[in-house]
């Protein structure tokens, strides 16, 4: 019985041993949880990309300063598939399994939260750059901030209070109708604190629809949208459906403006959404247009080495692994709870997306939004909004 | 009333969609008895084949339209010769975890080498033409048209030909069938076909009318045919029609009354009552267990 068994059991052996001897020198290891897969994988690929470019800088230029001297970053990627299970599980593997001494992203709120939760159990630093939604950072249960997360963006009630002065001031709109993916977190917090702010400012919701995730005909709530005669549809929701909304609306005969969130901000938005787009407005995190010097380097060093312009995912993923870096150095040790205590002392930190301000206690930065339009195929800068 | 007029008009285009892919269910199961969970993703990947034909070659919307069927239609029969045939008289859960693992393997097949969804290119421009309050596109005409036709031609093709007859009586008696001299295996190929083709034209309808493809796509549209072959009485083909309508239209009126918060609630509960009472589906009769 054995001597039949033994070839498997070499062959095993062989195939792994070098695995299991692989020399292990020193190093900061660092998890990236990302939507590389699934429903939004350009969301992923920039932060990936915006991620693996600061790093190889950084490790060129020597790795991170620590106190016992420099030590090279490592990556660990982890892909989430743009799911809150797949999330979670990649949380957990990265820090039992894998030792990450803090996490970069996920990105998607709706992965975000059950991420955090895990980082906050397994007390690992995270840092979320592109998760908007207020519940990522807070300890819901004990109704305080979480230790452990950060994250490297405004939140969605900033910018749901942006986007409701930029419709009744700016675009003079008062009648608002929302069309959101219900069943997806990030939007679900944004089409709801729109509604907030909007009404308390003085304009009126006139229609509130949502749908599912994965769904492609709109055309039921859209004609129910129509017939309530909107001035502007806010549609808080992926660059995915954005297109397909936008094309059955202006089929269906609706000329309302359409205004979104943050969650438009991949230029994949305008190779799908095609000319139905033309002339929308959306809140962003960051402009190319009005950068700063330093910004202006990142925009021509990611342009030079991946063939197209940074996105915001990409800006703030870039933000995101700088203040890791900053809690690393500061805190001296390759050791969590020394990030941690390092990256809750950061009051101020500039990067290429704007000056990032922390109250004490807590992990969401305050920052300025820009909001910009889809003019001519290409993503235009209108507008700066401080907090 | 243009309101009721224009959510019926959207109602009729999201069930010939339905129908047409809940075609491909019953007719497989009516035939071997058999779940094809593959098909939902053989629909997607049709999607797929005609974004790639326009890419290759900007051909007329006729010629892309029949040139993927047929492509579909070829994939429905090696997904049948290859992974089906094998384990036709295998325990019934291990086809299905088969039909299972191939529609998974066809989408990550196209996830890895489309992780993006694509725009489908315009194959006809939409022209919109509005009666009163009500817009109906040139679009939504050729998409019901076509879906229309196509059933036409299938519930003709069963009901009044030698090969339709050989189905049927395949799915009579599987066993028996043979000793009559009907090549069982051809029959069953063209049933994988015919289905296979109808997704196609889905595919390819869908593209047009809902012009952002991704690999995930055929998930929920055909989990959705799948309950709508059910509904109507799976392995019925005039059942899958009804059904898909059926549900069309019960999601559009869903949220034509109510916040369409409620619409998988109601939608989905209603269904569930229609079950309760004809638990065969609308058309199903109950099998006549052979001992």
């Amino acid at each position: 019985m054995m001597s039949k068994k033994l070839p498997y059991l070499l062959s095993f052996v062989l195939l792994l041993g070098p695995v299991g001897c692989k020399e292990t020198k020193p190093s900061v290891k660092i998890g990236l949880n990302l939507e590389l897969t699934g429903d939004i994988p350009a969301v992923g690929a920039s932060s990936k990309n915006a991620a693996e470019m600061f790093f190889s800088k950084l490790n060129a230029d020597g790795g991170v300063s620590l106190a016992s001297g420099p030590m090279p970053a490592e990556l660990i990627i982890g892909d989430n598939g743009a799911k809150a299970d797949q999330a979670a599980a990649t949380a957990q593997r990265l820090i039992s399994q894998e030792k990450v001494v803090a996490m970069v992203g996920p990105n998607s709120s709706a992965c975000a939260i059950p991420a955090g939760e895990i980082a906050e159990s397994l007390k690992c630093v995270m840092i979320s750059p592109w998760s908007t939604n207020p519940k990522t950072t807070m300890d819901t249960t004990a109704g305080a901030p979480k230790r452990y997360v950060f994250r490297a963006c405004f939140t969605d009630l900033f910018q749901a209070k942006v986007l409701a002065k930029f419709t009744l001031n700016d675009l003079k709109a008062k009648k608002a109708a929302v069309l959101y993916d219900g069943s997806s977190e990030a939007p679900l917090a944004q089409a709801t604190l729109f509604q907030e702010t909007f009404t308390a400012d003085g304009g009126e919701i006139v229609a509130f629809e949502t749908f599912t995730t994965g769904d492609k005909d709109f055309s039921a709530q859209l004609t129910k949208i129509g017939a309530a005669q909107p001035d502007v549809i806010f549609l808080p929701t992926y660059y995915n459906d954005v297109p397909l909304i936008a094309q059955q609306a202006r089929r269906l005969g609706i000329t309302a403006q359409f205004v979104g969130s943050d969650a438009w901000s991949s230029p994949e938005i305008i190779k799908l959404g095609g000319a139905d787009l033309e002339g929308s407005y959306f809140c962003n995190h960051f402009s190319t247009q009005i950068a700063t010097d330093e910004a202006k380097k990142f925009v021509s060093d990611y342009t030079a080495k991946y063939g197209q312009a940074p996105d915001d995912v990409a800006a703030l993923t870039y933000d995101a692994c700088g203040l890791l870096v900053e809690a690393l150095e500061k805190g001296g040790k390759n050791d969590r709870e020394a990030v941690r205590e390092a990256f809750a002392q950061i009051r101020e930190y500039k990067g290429v997306t704007g000056t990032f301000k922390f109250e004490p206690g807590s992990g969401d930065p305050i920052k300025s939004a820009v909001v910009l339009q889809i003019k001519d195929g290409q993503f235009v800068w209108v507008t700066n909004a401080q907090p | 009333m243009d309101y009721f007029a224009q959510q019926a008009i959207n109602a009729v285009q999201l069930g010939s969609i339905y129908a047409l892919i809940a075609l491909g269910y019953s007719m497989v199961y009516g035939v071997l008895v058999m779940i094809n969970f593959a098909h939902g993703d053989v629909f997607m990947v049709s999607s797929f084949f005609c974004f790639l034909l326009l890419l290759v070659a900007p051909v007329p919307f006729a010629a892309a339209l029949v040139i993927v069927m047929l492509a579909t239609a070829i994939l429905g029969v090696c997904i049948e010769r290859l992974a089906y045939r094998p384990l036709r008289n295998a325990p019934r859960v291990s086809a299905i975890i088969t039909a299972l693992g191939c529609g998974l393997v066809i989408q990550n097949t196209t996830l890895s080498l489309s992780p993006y969804s694509q725009r489908m290119p315009e194959l006809l421009k939409p022209v919109v033409w509005k009666f009163g309050g009500v817009s109906v596109s040139s679009l939504q005409v050729l998409i019901v048209g076509i879906s229309v036709a196509l059933m036409l031609g299938l519930d003709f093709f069963i009901r009044k030909t030698r090969y339709g007859m050989a189905m049927r009586a395949i799915s009579m008696d599987r066993i028996t069938v043979p000793l009559m001299g009907i090549p069982t295996n051809a029959i069953i190929s063209m049933t994988f076909a015919l289905g296979g083709a109808l997704g196609g034209a889905a595919g390819v309808l869908y593209g047009m009318a809902y012009p952002v493809i991704g690999a995930s796509m055929g998930v929920l549209v055909g989990w959705k045919a799948f309950v709508a072959a059910v509904i109507g009485g799976i392995g019925n083909v005039r059942g899958a029609v009804l059904g898909g309508y059926l549900l069309g239209a019960v999601e559009v009126f869903t949220v034509t009354v109510l916040p369409s918060t409620y619409r998988d609630l109601v939608s989905y509960s209603l269904l569930l009552i229609i079950l309760i009472f004809k638990p065969y589906g609308l058309l199903g009769r109950p099998a006549v267990q052979k001992v």
